[in-house]
């Protein structure tokens, strides 16, 4: 941390995550909320392939990469997400974030025999942004709900316990009374033990439209970081794959700023908090990981 | 460090959580076994009964122990266990606990933990061996055995120049030998079943011989499950917790896990 300016940096103490923007952009929804507006047509980022993951790999060995995430765009419009998951499960845990409309049934016959195989968890992480199609279709299009919620049972049939995920688009006084009605839904629908995160709204992309975006002032000072558990910040442990290099975290990769370097060696470096979203980590922190690998 | 080449064989034993009895158990089996020393990972405190019933047995056999987060919580009087739970649920129940212990554990006691190390090294035989709570870089970090790849354990061993590094913390033991004969073993822990449907508990032998430099045997503790139960209802803990000692199924603590480690349980 520098206190030479207002804008602090922060070092990344150990590459814990390393993230894949695995089918760029391109997704079949075009959710209101996106923090990247992805989309059928946005093609800004472009797919990895099998080879660039596989190379990835093994680069993350030397610095002792602890988990591997997935994330898009949608990752099963990739149509090597499955063969990238199994050869992921050789080198150690996989989250995949997923909208779970896409799923075929072998793909999900493969990959529960890959993880069954592997000392490793595959992990699912579904979005949906609400408990029915009256207050997720909105937000994440017709018929989204019932389709990810056939993604979730498909998961369940297959071994799988998904970790649901939702954007916070309700207010926080009714969180107790959402989350509540959210887990009837899915033990209703044969997810006995549902696991949920819930996530918080990042001000960037489609969700500037859809409510605003940061203002100004919403930046991290260096000041706020005195007696702050920096771990809680995401490019403290994390950094991302994308088809133009390694970037600073999967939240910003948008940002020019963002990309760090070509290798990850090179994406070790300090980064800066500059962004409006960078007050979203600091506030709610841990705000990418799993809740099993939360600083 | 504490130089000791003759030692070949010790006992680890994880986090205790408040269980005397199976504390009790432990420590007689691992002296029948004719181990050169007993070592505690942390975490005395948590979950069970009479916290200071613990405490008497760890000084009357030569327990050596090393703090964990409830230790430093504790004996810091914090508000809370650093436990690093995410959910809410998973929080209310740990508050309930920490709120009991805290309460019920004596100001010698709070001393004795305040004073803990944070890691202990040791050689066992030709081997160095760093002991430590949650992993070497943070006393509350969770190591599971399905996220942490042989080659991030690695760099954990190898960055503290540790031929084996020993921990507990998560509730659920484990073992890998890695690269350049290094090893990793997550010890279990004392105070409570470890998710599979058994009552016992577990705690772990290390040991060293010129034909086998490092055998690892995880040893299971049957003790008075009963007991416990009915002393965990006098004390008006929480049903929660009791239907785990009953079951062997873990009811709190669900969120933590990852997937692997979640779907082997019942809940």
């Amino acid at each position: 941390m520098t206190f030479k300016d207002e804008t602090p940096s922060v070092e990344l103490s150990h590459l814990d995550h390393l993230w894949f923007q695995i089918s760029g952009t391109l997704c079949n929804l075009t959710c209101h909320h996106c923090f990247i507006s992805c989309s059928p047509h946005n093609d800004n980022f472009d797919y990895l392939t099998l080879e660039n993951v596989k190379s990835r790999l093994e680069e993350s060995v030397a610095l002792g990469v602890k988990e591997y995430y997935f994330t898009g765009g949608e990752p099963f419009l990739h149509r090597d997400m499955v063969p990238i998951l199994v050869e992921t499960l050789r080198y150690g845990p996989a989250t995949v974030l997923t909208n779970g409309t896409v799923f075929k049934r072998e793909w999900l016959a493969t990959l529960s025999e890959a993880e069954s195989k592997s000392l490793y968890s595959l992990e699912f992480r579904v979005s949906i942004d609400g408990f029915s199609s009256e207050t997720n279709d909105p937000v994440r299009g017709e018929g989204t709900f019932e389709r990810a919620l056939k993604g979730i049972v498909q998961l369940v049939e297959y071994g799988f316990l998904p970790i649901i995920t939702a954007v916070r688009t309700w207010p926080d006084d009714q969180e107790q009374e959402v989350v509540a009605a959210f887990v009837d839904r899915l033990k209703q629908s044969g997810y006995s033990r549902p696991r949920l995160k819930i996530l918080p709204t990042l001000h960037l992309g489609a969700e500037t439209n859809r409510s605003h975006g940061y203002h100004p002032t919403e930046r991290v000072t260096s000041e706020m970081l005195l007696d702050y558990d920096q771990t809680q910040l995401v490019c403290e442990h994390s950094r991302i794959v994308t088809d133009r290099g390694v970037h600073v975290c999967p939240i910003l990769i948008e940002s020019p700023d963002s990309l760090l370097g070509q290798s990850l060696q090179e994406a070790t470096v300090p980064y800066k908090l500059r962004h409006g979203a960078c007050c979203t980590c600091y506030q709610y922190g841990s705000i990418c990981s799993n809740p099993s690998s939360a600083k | 460090m504490i130089h000791s080449p003759a030692t070949t064989r010790i006992a680890c034993l994880g986090g205790i959580y408040n269980n005397y009895l199976a504390l009790e158990v432990a420590i007689q089996d691992a002296r029948n076994r004719g181990v050169d020393a007993i070592y505690c990972l942390g975490d005395m405190g948590a979950f069970g009964p009479h916290p200071d019933r613990v405490f008497p047995l760890l000084s009357d056999y030569d327990v050596i122990c090393l703090q964990g987060n409830y230790d430093h919580s504790i004996g810091n009087e914090l508000n809370d266990c650093q436990c690093g739970y995410t959910d809410p649920r998973d929080n209310y129940f740990a508050q309930i606990s920490y709120d009991y212990t805290l309460q019920n554990t004596s100001g010698k006691a709070r001393q004795f933990l305040r004073d803990l190390p944070p890691e202990i090294r040791i050689d066992l035989g030709p081997l160095r061996l760093l002991l430590c709570h949650g992993s070497p870089r943070r006393m509350n970090e969770f190591l599971w055995a399905s996220t942490s790849p042989n080659h991030f354990l690695e760099h954990l061993a190898a960055q503290r120049d540790a031929d084996v590094v020993a921990v507990t913390h998560s509730g659920i033991k484990w073992h890998r030998p890695l690269a350049d004969n290094r090893h990793f073993v997550n010890v279990g822990v004392l105070g409570r079943p470890e998710n599979d449907g058994n009552q016992h508990v577990w705690y772990t032998l290390l040991e060293t011989s010129p034909v086998d430099p490092l055998r690892v045997q995880f040893v299971p503790v049957e003790y008075d499950y009963l007991r416990l139960v009915r002393e965990m209802k006098n004390e008006d803990l929480p049903e929660e917790f009791i239907e785990t000692v009953q079951t062997g199924w873990w009811t709190t603590c669900l969120e933590i896990l990852p997937a692997k480690e979640r779907k082997q349980g019942r809940w």
